[in-house]
C-alpha cells in the first residue's frame, strides 16, 4: 500500500500533558524488565563476593560446589577468560571492578570473586553460599575523615581547583564570616529494579538483555572489554526500573557474558539487594569546609569551598561538590577545591546530581547561616549575590532565571509572612520552621543519532537509542517527533533501548531527553524535506538518519544551566528528635518543559530524593570488617510514603535559545538544594544548625540538649 | 538457602510430634521473619512444619473479661479486632506501628513473639555474632550500635528485640500458652524472654520443640486508656529506635495504676517496673513522670553511640503520660 | 532421627482464577514461582527480603509480599497478581488512576503499589484503623481515607523514583470510585 502523508498540520503536543505511551503496560504488569525476558535453556548465575576488605584470594574450593545439584560451572580468577580493561570508553576508562575474575587481589569487601552458574536460581544461590574461598587477609583502611593524610587534589570531570583573589585578606576584611564544616554520608542509588543481565550468543552475535542507562554505551564497553567487533554486540533495555547513575557497565553483565560464552547457553545474573551495596556504585561521603566572608550588606567578599570525597584503590572517581559555587555565587576572593582519598572501599560513581547534591547542601546551608548573621532575608541575600557572568569562567549565562524562581516561589509559598527568628512556632508537640535554598544543574547535550521512517500506512517510526529509566523519555520523544513532523502523537511510534539503533547519549547528566530530542528533530526536518518531494512512500517506508555531533560541537561556550528555588516547611518534635517535612515547593527554570505531566513527576521525585537525603539516607560502614552494616532496605532507609507530604513543583518560562526544542534537562535539578532547604527549615524550627546529614532523631535530640546546655551556661 | 522438607499440619499434636522428631525442623507461620533469615543463611532448617492452618486463629473473650488470642491470628486481624481496640488500644497501635500492611497480613502472633533481632551483625553471616554463633564475639559493642540496647544487655550481646506487639503485650501481663510432645504448658510473658547473660542465643524459656498456641491477656481496666508511641528514623515501615507502651489510671490527680513498657532499648520488651512503682500512688505531674523515667533509666548502660536513647525514653515517658493524663481528665 | 524429607513437591497454585500445576523446589518463593516458572513477571522483585513491597500481590484477597511466601505454602489459596487485576481490556479504577495521574515513573514498583492499593481500599472499607488513626477504638468509627491515612497504609511500598505524591492522589481517586460503586451496589 502506498499512501501520502498529506494531512492537516498538527502541533502543540510539546508542552501539553500526555500520559505515558507505555503506561498501560506498566499498570498491567505487561512491561518486561531485563530479568523477565524468557529464554530456552536459561541458566542462572549467582555472584560470590569477598568477605574480606583487603588481601588476596588463596584458593577457591570449587570441587564440592561443582558436585551440588544443578551446578554447571564456577567462574573465578583461576579459570575466567581474560578481558581488557585498558581502554578509554565513552565516559572514560572503565572501573576495573566490572572486569571480574582477572586476578587474586581483593581491594574491598564485597569484591566479586566468583560466579556460580546452575540450572535454577535456588541451586545457584545455595551453591554460591556454599562456595568456600580462602583469603590471605591484609589490614584495611575504610575510615573516611576530613583530616585523612592521603587526600589529594584531582580533576575528575572538572578542574580540581579554582582560585581567584586573596582569600585570607578578604576574610580578614569581612564584616561577617561563616566558617563551618558540613558532612554528607555514603548514599546509594537503590533503584527498585536490581541490576540484571541475560547474555547469550545468537547467530554469531552476543546479545545482552540488560537494565542500563544507555545500551550503545554498555554495548561498546562490552565490545571493548571482550575485544569484540562492536557490530557483533547487541544490548537491549526496553524497560528500566530506575538507574539514577548506577546502571552502566557492572560486574553482572561481564560475568554473564563470560558464563554464556563458556556454557554456550543463555545465562542470567541478577544482583541481590545486598550485593548492590557493593557492586552498583554509590555516592561518596563528603566532608566540606565552607568559609564565607561578607560585607554588612551581605555581599560576598570571600568564598572558600573545599570538599573531600573518597574513592577505591582501583579506580578514581571524584564527587565534585566544590563545583557548585563556580556557577552560583561570585566573591572578590573565590576558592574551590575537590580532593579525594583512596580507601579500601568500592568505587563510588555518579548518583543523581553528582557534586551538586552534596555541594548544594553545604553552600546553601552556609548561605542561610550568613543570612542569619547579616540579618538579611535568605532570598534577599541571594539577590544581592547574583552574578552577572560565570564566577569562575567569566562566560555569559545562556539564561539565568534564578531570581524569577525565587519570586514565584516566595509568592506561592507565602515567604513574605515569615518571621525570620527561629524556634517560635509550635503546633502541639511540633516546632515548625521554613527554609529555602537555590538550585542549579548543568544543561548540556551529547551527540546522538536517530532514524526516522515514514511508513507506508501514514505513521512514523522513530528509532533512537534512548533509555527511559522512568524519566518519560519515550513519551517526550513521541511528542517532540509529532510536533516536528506536524502530526498527532498517535501517528508516531518511538522505539528505544536497543544498541542496534546506533550511538546516542545516555540517560545521564540530565542530558538524555535533550540530546535525543535534538536528533529526533533533525531527522524529522530531513524527513519532511524528503516527503515534500511527493514521490510517494514505498512499502518499506522512507527512512532518514540524523547525527547531531556537528551541531552540538558548534555550540558557543557559555555557562549553561537550569536553576531553581526550593522551599520547605518542617515540623520537629524536640522530645523525640523526629523531623517531618510538611510541604515543599520547588520552582524551576529548566528549559522548555516537553510533557508537564511527567516533568512534574521527575522534578517532584528529585525533591523527594532531597527529603530522603536530608532525613534518612546513610550507608554505615563497619570499620572492623570494612563492610557495610545493615546493607539492605531496612537498614538503609529511603523515604517511604509516610515521609512525603504534598510536594509541588512548577516552572517559569525558560526555553533554551540554543536548543532546537528549547530543552535544558530536568532529571537532577530537583534534588539540588532540597536537603539544604530542609536543614535550613529545621534551624528555623529549632534554632539549631544541622550540618551533618542525615538529620536523624538522635542528632536532633543531642543537638537540642547541647544547645540547652549552652543557653544555661 | 539449603534444601528442606515441608509439611503442612492441621492439628497441634501432629505439629509438635513432627518437631519433636527432628531437631532441625522449624515451625513456619507467616514466614515474614523465618524465610528472610533462611535467605540470609542465618536459619538453615532441614524441615519446615507449616502451622498456619492450625485451628488457632481465634480471638475470644475469657470468662474473667480478658482475651485469648490464638497463635496463628495474623497481626492484621489482631489489630482490627473490636475487643482488642476497645480494651487494649495500645496493643492495636503497637501492631499497626510494626512492619507494613502486607507483612501484618502475613505475620502471626506466635511468630511475632519469636522474632529475631534485626541487629545488622546477626543478620550478616559474614560477621561474628554471639547470638548466631555462640562464642564468635559481639562486634556491635566496639562497632555499630547506634540502635542497640541500653538496658539489660551484656558484654556478650547488645541487640534489641524488634517486636512492637510484644512491647504492648508486656505492659498487660499476659500468659503464653504452648504445646510440646509432652503436653501443654504456660509461661507468663514476664518470664518468656530470657535475660541475655552469656547465652544470647537462648532467647526464650520455651522448651525445645514447643509450639506457641496462644496468648491470654488478663482483664486490665487500666488498658482502656493506653497508648503506644514509636520513634523511628522514617515515619513508617521501620524498626523502632525507641518505643513506649503506656497505660494510666488516675483519680483526683493521683496515679492509681500505671503500666509502662519500653521497646527497642533491650534484648526483650522491657517492663519498666521501677518507673511504675515510683509513680503509683503519687501525683500525675510532668515532674513525677520524669522522676519515674529516671528511676527506670538509672539502670541504663549506654554505649558511646546510643546514649541518646536514655534521653529519648525519658522524653517519651513524660510526653505520653502527660497526654494520657490530659485525656483522663477530660 | 527422621528420614531426610523430600525437598520438592508437586503443587497446584490458583492464580487469577486459573490453576497451574508445577513441581517446586520447597525453597522457591511464590515470587520466583511466578517469575521464573509461570512467566507471570508482572510481580516484581525489588529486595527479596520483605523490605520494599515491589512483590505485593493478593492472597485470599489480602495483600502480601510474595518474596517471603513460599510457593509450596501458597497451595490452596487464591492468588491475584497484577495480571489478574484488569477485566480484559478494561483497566481496574486503581490502574486507570495510576495511568491518568502518572502514579509511577520507572514502573518497577507499580504492580506492587497497585496491588497494595487494592488491599488498602478493602482494609479501609472493612473499618481497619492504621498507625495514624487518632482513636482506634471501634466506637470512634472508621477514619476517613485522608492523604495521611493513605500514606501510612501505603508505606510498605517503596518508590525510589519518588512518585509518592501522584500515587497517593491515584489511590484517593480510585477509593472514591470504589466508594461510589459500593454505594450504587447498596442502593
Amino acid at each position: 500500500m502506498t499512501t501520502t502523508t498529506q494531512a492537516t498540520a498538527v502541533t502543540g503536543a510539546v508542552g501539553t500533558a500526555h500520559t505515558r505511551v507505555e503506561g498501560r503496560d506498566k499498570v498491567t504488569g505487561a512491561a518486561r524488565y531485563a530479568g523477565e525476558i524468557p529464554f530456552d535453556e536459561l541458566a542462572h548465575g549467582w555472584l560470590v563476593l569477598s568477605t574480606v576488605a583487603r588481601g588476596r584470594i588463596r584458593s577457591v574450593e570449587t570441587a564440592a560446589v561443582l558436585r551440588m545439584p544443578g551446578v554447571l560451572t564456577v567462574l573465578h580468577h583461576g579459570n575466567a577468560p581474560r578481558v581488557d580493561s585498558d581502554y578509554v570508553g565513552m565516559l572514560g576508562a572503565p572501573d576495573p571492578t566490572s572486569a571480574v575474575f582477572q586476578h587474586e587481589r581483593v581491594p574491598h569487601m564485597g569484591w566479586p570473586v566468583a560466579l556460580v552458574v546452575a540450572e535454577t536460581s535456588e541451586q545457584a544461590r545455595e551453591a554460591a553460599e556454599a562456595l568456600v574461598v580462602h583469603y590471605e587477609e591484609e589490614p584495611h583502611d575504610v575510615a573516611f575523615s576530613a583530616g585523612h593524610p592521603d587526600a589529594y587534589q584531582v580533576d575528575g570531570f572538572m578542574p580540581a581547583v579554582t582560585e581567584k583573589g586573596d582569600l585570607e585578606a578578604e576574610l580578614a576584611a569581612s564584616a561577617l564570616v561563616v566558617d563551618a564544616e558540613y558532612t554528607t554520608p555514603e548514599e546509594h542509588h537503590n533503584p527498585m529494579e536490581p541490576h540484571a543481565a541475560t547474555a547469550l550468543w545468537d547467530g554469531g552475535r552476543l546479545e545482552v538483555v540488560d537494565s542500563n542507562q544507555g545500551t550503545a554505551w554498555v554495548a561498546s564497553e562490552i565490545a571493548n572489554m571482550f575485544s569484540l567487533d562492536p557490530a557483533s554486540v547487541r544490548v537491549r533495555s526496553e524497560h528500566v526500573g530506575g538507574g539514577f547513575g548506577s546502571k552502566g557497565l557492572r560486574a553482572h553483565q561481564v560475568a554473564a557474558v563470560m558464563a554464556a560464552t563458556g556454557l554456550r547457553r543463555p545465562v542470567r545474573v541478577v544482583m541481590t539487594r545486598r550485593q548492590m551495596f557493593s557492586l552498583a556504585g554509590y555516592r561518596s561521603p563528603t566532608t566540606q569546609r565552607i568559609r564565607l566572608g561578607a560585607c554588612a550588606d551581605g555581599r560576598l567578599r570571600a568564598l572558600d569551598h573545599s570538599s573531600l570525597s573518597l574513592t577505591s584503590t582501583v579506580h578514581e572517581f571524584v564527587e565534585p561538590s566544590a563545583g557548585v559555587a563556580r556557577v552560583m555565587y561570585d566573591a572578590d576572593a573565590h576558592h574551590t577545591a575537590n580532593r579525594v582519598v583512596r580507601l579500601d572501599v568500592p568505587t563510588p560513581t555518579w548518583m543523581r546530581a553528582p557534586g551538586e547534591a552534596p555541594g548544594s547542601f553545604a553552600v546553601e546551608a552556609a548561605l542561610d547561616e550568613l543570612a542569619e548573621k547579616c540579618g538579611i532575608d535568605p532570598i534577599e541575600l541571594r539577590v544581592r549575590n547574583e552574578p552577572e557572568t560565570g564566577p569562575v569562567s567569566g562566560l555569559p549565562f545562556s539564561s539565568r532565571n534564578l531570581l524569577a524562581c525565587f519570586r514565584e516561589g516566595a509568592r506561592r509559598f507565602g515567604w513574605a509572612d515569615r518571621d525570620p527568628r527561629p524556634g517560635l512556632r509550635r503546633d502541639g508537640r511540633w516546632l515548625l520552621g521554613t527554609g529555602t535554598a537555590a538550585a542549579s544543574f548543568g544543561a548540556g547535550a551529547g551527540p546522538s543519532t536517530a532514524a526516522m521512517t515514514a511508513e507506508a500506512d501514514g505513521t512514523f517510526t522513530v528509532r533512537i537509542n534512548a533509555a527511559d529509566i522512568g524519566t518519560g523519555a519515550r513519551t517526550a520523544l513521541t511528542l517532540v517527533a509529532a510536533d516536528a513532523l506536524e502530526v498527532a502523537p498517535d501517528r508516531v511510534q518511538v522505539r528505544i533501548g536497543d544498541s542496534d539503533f546506533g550511538p546516542a547519549w545516555i540517560a545521564g547528566g540530565s542530558m538524555g531527553t535533550r540530546s535525543w530530542a535534538w536528533a529526533v528533530t533533525a531527522a524529522a526536518g530531513e524527513l519532511r524535506e524528503r516527503l515534500a518531494l511527493n514521490t510517494g512512500i514505498p512499502p518499506e517506508g522512507i527512512t532518514v538518519r540524523s547525527d547531531t555531533t556537528a551541531a552540538i560541537g558548534a555550540l558557543a561556550q557559555k555557562e549553561r544551566h537550569s536553576f531553581g528555588a526550593q522551599f520547605a516547611e518542617v515540623a520537629v518534635d524536640p522530645d523525640t528528635g523526629e523531623v517531618r517535612v510538611r510541604r515543599m515547593l520547588g520552582i524551576f527554570a529548566a528549559g522548555r518543559i516537553v510533557n508537564p505531566l511527567t516533568a512534574r513527576g521527575q522534578l517532584v521525585g528529585g525533591m523527594i530524593w532531597g527529603i530522603s537525603m536530608a532525613l534518612h539516607e546513610e550507608a554505615v560502614r563497619d570499620r572492623a570488617s570494612g563492610g557495610h552494616y545493615g546493607a539492605d532496605l531496612a537498614g538503609y532507609h529511603v523515604a517511604a510514603h509516610a515521609d512525603v507530604p504534598f510536594v509541588e513543583a512548577d516552572w517559569v518560562d525558560d526555553p533554551d535559545p540554543d536548543d532546537p526544542v528549547g530543552i535544558k534537562g530536568i532529571g537532577e535539578i530537583g534534588i539540588v538544594g532540597a536537603a539544604a532547604a530542609i536543614a535550613n527549615a529545621v534551624w528555623h524550627a529549632t534554632g539549631v544548625r544541622h550540618r551533618h546529614l542525615p538529620i536523624r532523631p538522635d542528632r536532633v535530640l543531642l543537638a537540642g540538649a547541647e544547645a540547652e546546655a549552652e543557653r544555661d551556661a | 538457602m539449603r534444601e528442606f522438607g515441608y509439611q503442612r499440619v492441621l492439628d497441634v499434636s501432629g505439629a509438635v510430634a513432627l518437631l519433636d522428631a527432628d531437631p532441625d525442623a522449624r515451625f513456619l507461620g507467616g514466614g515474614t521473619n523465618l524465610v528472610d533469615l533462611m535467605k540470609a543463611g542465618v536459619e538453615r532448617p532441614a524441615r519446615l512444619v507449616d502451622v498456619r492452618e492450625l485451628p488457632l486463629d481465634r480471638i475470644e473473650s475469657t470468662t474473667d473479661g480478658g482475651l485469648r488470642i490464638g497463635a496463628t491470628v495474623t497481626n492484621s486481624d489482631l489489630a482490627a479486632h473490636p475487643e482488642v481496640r476497645r480494651r487494649y488500644p495500645a496493643l492495636t497501635q503497637a501492631v499497626l506501628a510494626g512492619a507494613s500492611g502486607q507483612l501484618r497480613n502475613m505475620a502471626t502472633v506466635g511468630g511475632n513473639m519469636l522474632q529475631r533481632t534485626r541487629c545488622g551483625y546477626f543478620t550478616d553471616v559474614t560477621k561474628p555474632c554471639n547470638k548466631r554463633v555462640p562464642g564468635s564475639g559481639c562486634p556491635a559493642i566496639e562497632g555499630e550500635h547506634h540502635n542497640h540496647a541500653i538496658l539489660g544487655a551484656s558484654e556478650h550481646c547488645v541487640a534489641t528485640h524488634p517486636s512492637d506487639m510484644a512491647v504492648a503485650l508486656t505492659a498487660f501481663d499476659p500468659v503464653v500458652s504452648y504445646e510440646t510432645a509432652d503436653g501443654p504448658g504456660e509461661l507468663p510473658l514476664a518470664e518468656f524472654y530470657l535475660p541475655v547473660g552469656d547465652t544470647p542465643h537462648r532467647e526464650t524459656a520455651l522448651p525445645p520443640g514447643a509450639l506457641i498456641t496462644g496468648i491470654t491477656l488478663p482483664p486490665a481496666p487500666v488498658a482502656a486508656l493506653s497508648r503506644y508511641r514509636k520513634v523511628r528514623e522514617r515515619a513508617s515501615y521501620a524498626f523502632a529506635i525507641g518505643s513506649l507502651a503506656a497505660a494510666l489510671d488516675i483519680e483526683d490527680g493521683v496515679v492509681r495504676e500505671v503500666r509502662l513498657a519500653f521497646g527497642a532499648v533491650a534484648s526483650r520488651p522491657w517492663r519498666a517496673t521501677a518507673a511504675e512503682q515510683t509513680l503509683t500512688g503519687g501525683p500525675a505531674t510532668a515532674d513525677a513522670f520524669a522522676a519515674a523515667a529516671d528511676a527506670e533509666l538509672a539502670a541504663a548502660r549506654p554505649l558511646p553511640h546510643n546514649a541518646y536513647k536514655v534521653t529519648l525514653m525519658r522524653n517519651l515517658v513524660v510526653a505520653v503520660l502527660t497526654e494520657l493524663a490530659e485525656e483522663a481528665s477530660r | 532421627m527422621a528420614p531426610a524429607p523430600s525437598t520438592y513437591s508437586a503443587i497446584t497454585l490458583n492464580i487469577n482464577g486459573e490453576k497451574y500445576t508445577l513441581p517446586v523446589d520447597h525453597r522457591t518463593t511464590l515470587l520466583d514461582a511466578l517469575r521464573e516458572h509461570l512467566d507471570l513477571t508482572g510481580t516484581k522483585k525489588g529486595c527479596d527480603q520483605g523490605q520494599c513491597g515491589a512483590c505485593t500481590l493478593l492472597i485470599d484477597g489480602r495483600r502480601a509480599v510474595s518474596c517471603l511466601q513460599l510457593a509450596v505454602a501458597a497451595e490452596g489459596r487464591e492468588i491475584t497478581t497484577i495480571e489478574g487485576v484488569a477485566e480484559g481490556d478494561q483497566l481496574h479504577p486503581v490502574q486507570q488512576a495510576f495511568l491518568d495521574l502518572d502514579g509511577y515513573q520507572c514502573g518497577y514498583c507499580t504492580p506492587g503499589q497497585i496491588c497494595s492499593a487494592l488491599g488498602v481500599i478493602e482494609e479501609h472499607a472493612a473499618g481497619w484503623p492504621s498507625a495514624v488513626t487518632d482513636d482506634v477504638r471501634p466506637e470512634a468509627g472508621p477514619p476517613p481515607l485522608s492523604a495521611e491515612e493513605i500514606r501510612e497504609r501505603m508505606s510498605g511500598n517503596l518508590c525510589r523514583c519518588g512518585a509518592y505524591v501522584s500515587i497517593v492522589q491515584a489511590v484517593a481517586q480510585a477509593a472514591e470510585v470504589h466508594a461510589a460503586e459500593a454505594g450504587e451496589a447498596a442502593a
